[in-house]
């Protein structure tokens, strides 16, 4: 449980760091920001990293700014930063809802958005945000910089867009306009523990019927994605229970959901159901 | 081997770590301060909780490499030897513990509460303590000490 030897750097720059990740980019080099999925998988020598690159002493990492439309957080902005909402609008509000079910107050004090987003855990709850908002992703190495996608971003289990000589600089989230409803729902075995299903929903009602739904679901699959098929189901309708339940149901029946030894296709696909009615209720109550 | 200068419950420590050694090992191995202990050594148990820039962290869940200059609380940082804390009081008259192997993080967790969340809810305090496992006393008994404590503290 210790984890295996390694060289420490700790560079006070972005060039200085993007130069290391370059120079040991053939020995197994490693970011470390928040650590809090980096120390256990070294601990247990799953990771056993020759380099690792400590970006915290880089100060204009901790920054967090509203630019342009947009919430731009940097590579160690740490979880717990969200707690308060960061911005005035419905992004500052769900942002502040999702956090608290991050794993514990200890781990977020710590674990950083953007270490997350890197680490690309199918039950990360960042990522479910990121795939969901449409949020873009800006990977920086010596190389030069570079703006991806989130549909390009999450690749497969725990596998990103990301090379191993690039940084994962920032991340930005289009703001919500006023007015848009969101909900949240997650589903874990115990307070804190990685999600089973989660999903979330972001729409506004105008005239009486849904515009521009946002439907994510993650923990399900490899990979957190917008599903389309709800999303069109909801499009223009008026908000009913029923449509909620018809529309979770037609997202359930097209997933190739993860499986392991305690829970099989059908029970995530279950879970998966239940968790987007329930987020669906949750940004808008309806009988 | 890495120097770091870090500060303990008030005290300058000088040490010199290797790169992989955790916050919790050079607390209890190079600082004399063996009260933090160590459960799982990967973030899931919370035994290790100490204060950083007084916030609750996993010590085992850092490099002691990491925290140049940085202040760390521990449960010896509590109350003067030979005293107790009201925390670590209140813990004793309410049997808020058993074999006492996880008492050290749940204290600084409940010492973090009381002068950062005084107005805690017992929702807040639940989902707080929740971040560390206790097999002894089932939580009740913990959850009624911390809230002693913030309620003699209104």
């Amino acid at each position: 449980m210790k984890a295996a030897a390694f060289e420490y750097h700790a560079p006070r720059t972005l060039a200085e760091a993007t130069e290391l990740l370059a120079r040991y980019v053939s020995a197994d080099v490693r970011v470390l920001a928040g650590g809090q999925s980096l120390l256990p998988v070294m601990a247990f020598r799953l990771a056993a990293p020759a380099h690792l690159v400590d970006i915290n002493n880089i100060g204009e990492l901790s920054n967090l700014s509203v630019e342009q439309g947009h919430l731009v957080v940097q590579a160690c902005v740490r979880h717990r930063a969200f707690e308060q909402p960061q911005e005035n609008g419905p992004l500052g509000r769900l942002l502040a809802r999702v956090v608290r079910e991050i794993a514990h107050y200890p781990i977020r004090t710590r674990g950083t958005m953007c270490g997350s987003l890197a680490n690309a855990d199918p039950s990360s709850e960042w990522c479910l945000v990121a795939a969901t908002l449409d949020a873009e992703f800006t990977a920086l190495s010596s190389r030069g910089r570079r703006v991806i996608q989130s549909a390009d971003w999450f690749q497969g289990l725990m596998t990103t867009a990301l090379q191993p000589d690039e940084l994962l600089l920032q991340v930005r989230f289009p703001l919500l306009p006023e007015g848009t409803s969101f909900g949240f729902q997650e589903f874990s075995r115990r307070a804190g523990d990685f999600a089973l299903a989660m999903a979330l929903v972001t729409f506004r009602v105008e005239s009486g019927l849904i515009v521009d739904p946002h439907v994510g679901l993650g923990g399900v699959e490899a990979t957190p994605r917008r599903l389309a098929a709800v999303e069109e189901f909801l499009v223009g309708q008026r908000p009913t229970g029923q449509l909620y339940t018809e529309a979770a149901a037609s997202g359930a029946s097209a997933l190739d959901p993860l499986t392991d030894v305690r829970y099989d296709a059908e029970y995530r696909r279950d879970l998966a159901r239940t968790m987007i009615r329930r987020a669906l209720h949750e940004a808008l109550p309806v009988l | 081997m890495s120097r770091v200068a870090l500060t303990v419950n008030g005290e300058r420590h000088v040490i010199d770590v290797e790169p992989r050694c955790t916050l919790a090992d050079a607390l209890r191995e190079q600082c004399a301060k063996p009260g933090t202990n160590v459960g799982c050594e990967h973030g899931v148990c919370g035994t290790c909780t100490v204060l950083l820039d007084g916030e609750p962290v996993r010590s085992c869940l850092l490099f002691a490499v990491q925290l140049e200059g940085k202040s760390i609380r521990t449960v010896e940082g509590l109350a003067p030897h030979g005293t107790l804390h009201e925390m670590q009081r209140a813990f004793m008259e309410h049997h808020a513990l058993q074999c006492g192997y996880c008492t050290p993080g749940f204290l600084l967790l409940g010492v973090w509460c009381v002068e950062n969340n005084p107005g805690a809810t017992d929702e807040e305090l639940r989902e707080l303590v929740a971040s560390n496992l206790c097999r002894c006393t089932g939580y009740q008994n913990i959850v009624r000490a911390i809230r002693s404590v913030l309620d003699g503290a209104k």
